[in-house]
């Protein structure tokens, strides 16, 4: 017990020489099996990826031929020339930019808004409305009677079907409580003094204090919305101006999974004819239009790492 | 709840138990104006369309009204379990459900083990990185980079084929009996990363002088992964186990959807993907509703009991 006080260094030393040298050798081989591990992990993760970033940028009709790994063969921007050419899918990147900041937004606000009135402990609602939330968090009335919700309230085939019956989620509530209530209650009462309103005081005070654990929700709940395609196979794929990048991404990729380069599947991505026999291949536009839906989250959450590593655990932290 | 709130509200506890009184209400109005508008709009899209189940003890017709509805008691319900389609596709459920949390429990903590070894902490936050970058790409991007590896010149293929280990492409999507494989497989690839994080959390508020003790007695890496490590983290993986125990027919809807074709179906069809074609492909609203509702129930049936389990056991409770 005493030993802990004197300097680790020599003690250690004198008291355990033999188990040093006998861990070092073992030591060796550990890290060497483990750096090889994780190497191989990182090329397991990353290699499908680069290698479809590369297809991207490869000539269609070369890259049927294979052999394409990690370096384009006749390097090529054309497929993104196509695809950005293609109305279809410029307009569904479009609109999965609106749905997602759109989402965002409304999330962020709302669901904080909420998370502040349920962390009041002398809100007399406190209890119920916390209830309900949480409630919703273990059911769900599913597909079926969902679909009739939407078609009751007129959002089949609309815009607002992306981002109304998404406002807020229960869970994205407690992690911002829970965050809430770490903020000191000093803060709240020297403003209430001051003449503040709840409302002012959520605006003013604990909105911006509560910027950490929104970069995470803000993080969670666009990477949802940019990455959801079901609402809009189902609700709005009537409708060809409504569709989603990864939608349209979807039919892309079942196309061609069930017939191979089928040229007209090409030409449904609005490529002119000639471009299609030539270089555009649907692989080499499919790959295109995967890198165009990955980017822009890939760019953005290696930055938000230390921020979405704490709001998980504040998350997992249960009421 | 109220464990996190006793804590500190000694000073406030006058405050906590107000009664409704219109004095009350009008003191905390802002509180009110800003929360019950939106519990109404959970109420709405969260809890009233489960009005939507009567539809499974009926024969619906879109085109009746409510009362004009012919009630046919549990007739959908008995009809789903004598169904040999809805008993493949509740084997396919459960099978690939189980398939997910064994590989997924494993591989992540696995993984969290060997990361928690690594300690160089530039080499560890870039393996880090890099492994949560699947979780942020789609399952439509997944589904398709697992689809251009397993194809007949994919990667997969290409390198067991200059292994020598097989003699000709192996049809990996067009074969029912590696449908399970491939979905856990890519489950696995796809959040493995993301998953170790809570783990490491875990491991991170291991006491260090469990190590410092394990090395006075000259114990291995291994004894002190075995030993101190694996114990540590004991408690998060119970708790996450039994959270898992609700969502057990939750073995997704996207990756089957999009991975499964005609020779596989026997294979790869879920209970959401059951739902999905009586209910909105083929308007058999009833007894797609009636797969919907057996789904929730058991699953918060599953729930429940796993609550109680969790309570017997001295864990936190999950409710």
């Amino acid at each position: 017990m005493n030993n802990q006080t004197i300097s680790p260094g020599p003690a250690t030393a004198a008291a355990a020489t033999k188990p040093v040298r006998k861990k070092s050798v073992e030591s060796i081989l550990f890290n060497t099996f483990n750096t090889l591990f994780m190497i191989g992990l990182v090329v397991v993760t990353l290699y499908p990826f680069l290698n479809t970033i590369v297809v991207s940028l490869n000539a269609g009709n070369d890259t049927i031929r294979g052999g394409i790994y990690l370096w384009p063969r006749e390097f090529t921007w054309q497929n993104y020339k196509a695809v950005f050419a293609s109305g279809t899918i410029y307009d569904a990147f479009w609109i999965s930019v609106a749905r997602t900041v759109l989402s965002t937004l409304l999330n962020l606000g709302l669901t904080t808004m909420l998370a502040y009135t349920l962390s009041r402990r002398e809100y007399v609602f406190r209890k119920p409305i916390t209830l309900i939330f949480i409630l919703t968090m273990y059911f769900n009335a599913g597909l079926i009677p969902g679909y009739f919700l939407m078609k009751d309230l007129n959002l089949i085939n609309s815009f607002w079907v992306y981002v109304i019956p998404s406002m807020i989620s229960a869970f994205n509530m407690i992690v911002i409580r829970t965050y809430i209530g770490t903020i000191p209650e000093s803060l709240v009462e020297s403003a209430r003094i001051d003449g503040a309103g709840d409302f002012k005081i959520f605006i003013r005070i604990i909105f911006p204090l509560c910027k950490p654990v929104l970069a995470t929700i803000a993080l969670f709940v666009a990477v949802g919305a940019w990455n959801s395609w079901f609402d809009a196979f189902i609700y709005t794929s009537s409708r060809q101006e409504l569709s989603t990048l990864q939608y349209e991404l979807m039919k892309l990729l079942s196309s061609s999974m069930n017939a191979n380069s089928n040229p007209a599947v090409a030409a449904g991505a609005g490529m002119t004819k000639d471009s299609a026999v030539n270089m555009v291949t649907p692989i080499s536009i499919r790959a295109a239009v995967t890198v165009v839906a990955s980017v822009p989250i890939l760019l953005v959450y290696p930055f938000l790492q230390k921020y979405f590593v704490v709001g998980l655990n504040v998350g997992s932290v249960k009421e | 709840m109220e464990e996190t709130v006793v804590k500190d509200s000694a000073v406030r506890k006058p405050k906590k138990n107000k009664k409704i009184t219109w004095a009350v209400l009008k003191e905390q109005r802002q509180l009110i104006y800003m929360s019950v508008p939106l519990m109404a709009y959970i109420i709405l899209f969260a809890y009233v369309p489960i009005w939507g189940w009567t539809m499974a003890f009926q024969d619906y017709k879109p085109a009746r009204d409510f009362s004009e509805q012919k009630w046919v008691g549990f007739k959908h319900f008995e009809f789903l379990f004598k169904d040999d389609s809805f008993l493949q596709v509740f084997r396919n459920t459960l099978a690939m459900s189980v398939i997910n949390i064994i590989l997924g429990f494993t591989t992540a903590i696995i993984l969290a083990l060997l990361l928690n070894e690594i300690r160089k902490v530039f080499w560890k936050r870039t393996v880090q990185t890099i492994s949560y970058l699947p979780h942020f790409l789609s399952w439509i991007i997944v589904t398709g980079i697992v689809a251009t590896s397993l194809a007949s010149d994919g990667i997969i293929n290409d390198i067991l084929m200059k292994l020598h280990l097989i003699k000709e492409p192996i049809q990996w999507l067009s074969e029912g009996k590696y449908f399970w494989g491939i979905v856990g497989a890519s489950h696995v690839w796809k959040e493995v990363g993301w998953n170790t994080i809570i783990y490491l959390a875990a491991m991170a508020s291991i006491d260090p002088a469990l190590y410092e003790a394990a090395d006075m007695d000259g114990a291995s890496r291994y004894r002190k992964m075995f030993h101190v490590t694996l114990p540590g983290i004991k408690p998060t993986i119970i708790i996450l186990l039994i959270m898992q125990v609700g969502h057990i027919l939750e073995a997704g809807f996207e990756v089957q959807y999009l991975l499964g074709n005609g020779l596989v179906v026997d294979w790869s069809q879920t209970i959401d993907i059951f739902v999905l074609k009586y209910g909105l492909a083929q308007g058999n609203y009833s007894l797609a509703t009636a797969a919907g509702i057996f789904k929730t129930v058991v699953s918060v049936t599953l729930l429940l009991i796993a609550n109680g389990v969790a309570k017997r056991l001295g864990e936190e409770r999950l409710l």
